[in-house]
């Protein structure tokens, strides 16, 4: 289990690196849902929709062309196709309302201590550990 | 230049996600599933993620700009109302569902994973639905 902490710290500052050069570089927040949702929806404030879609292009085709060279990272699912369409259906529409998810709030909100930002990751990490709590000790499954 | 460096942003962030295991919903919750054997890694991952970020905010700052030009986003707002404590209680149910939030769904998705690309559906989906309806969204 050392190892899974180390990677974990690994990965995660090749996250953060990502995200600071999207800022130094293009001055942009590498907030996921803000730029899927603003580039797809074509939001009137969205500079660039071409930058969005090369980022999009970089988080996809990636992963792709790495499960091409090694082995394509493995992925465990348990929860039903209905549960997978509710959870994405309510992912997509809260991060909007919210105006941004892990990577927006908890990395690039959080870092310049944003008093949104901490405010929404709290919330969100409290309210998906008691769906976790709920559908996994309380009801058997969902 | 924009081009490139949001590719290569992509790229590097889809690299970390799979380094550090987030591509994987089971690992999410273990972290979230804080009754059972809990998982920390996903703190660590998010520790690590701040450190060039708080790094970046930093340079960011001081009357300089990004390297393509333009300006640095302004200052945080400080608005705390209904609909960011709202949206993001709606997101925090739909990633203790499954364990996917945007970005590892997207990374899941480029692996070929199946059920990434229903959940990814089903997200853009909800995001059309919002956009047709709804204000613009303030920044974080």
């Amino acid at each position: 289990m050392i190892q899974d902490w180390f990677f974990g710290l690994i990965g995660g500052l090749m996250i953060g690196a990502a995200s600071a050069l999207l800022l130094l570089g293009n001055g942009r927040i590498a907030g996921i849902s803000g730029i899927l949702g603003g580039t797809l929806t074509g939001l009137p404030q969205m500079r660039g929709i071409a930058e969005g879609l090369a980022f999009l292009a970089g988080l996809i085709g990636f992963p792709a062309l790495y499960s091409l060279a090694f082995e394509a990272p493995t992925i465990t699912v348990t929860t039903s196709v209905a549960t997978l369409l509710l959870g994405g259906l309510i992912v997509g529409i809260g991060t909007r309302i919210g105006s941004g998810c892990t990577s927006g709030h908890g990395v690039c909100g959080i870092s310049r201590l944003s008093p949104r930002s901490l405010v929404a990751t709290g919330t969100f990490i409290a309210v998906a550990a008691a769906v976790v709590f709920l559908t996994r000790h309380v009801v058997a499954q969902v | 230049m924009r081009q490139l460096i949001a590719l290569v942003s992509g790229a590097l962030f889809a690299l970390g996600l799979i380094v550090s295991d987030m591509v994987n919903p089971a690992r999410v919750l273990g972290f979230l599933d804080v009754a059972g054997a809990w998982d920390p890694t996903l703190a660590f991952v998010m520790g690590g993620a701040l450190v060039p970020m708080a790094i970046a905010w930093r340079l960011a700052t001081g009357g300089s700009h990004p390297l393509v030009g333009g300006d640095f986003p302004g200052r945080a707002s400080p608005v705390i109302d209904t609909r960011l404590i709202g949206g993001a209680a709606l997101f925090g149910a739909g990633w203790g569902l499954v364990g996917f939030c945007p970005g590892p769904a997207l990374t899941a998705l480029g692996t070929g994973n199946a059920e990434a690309m229903v959940f990814t559906a089903a997200m853009i989906t909800g995001m059309f639905g919002y956009a047709l309806t709804a204000p613009s969204p303030r920044g974080i």
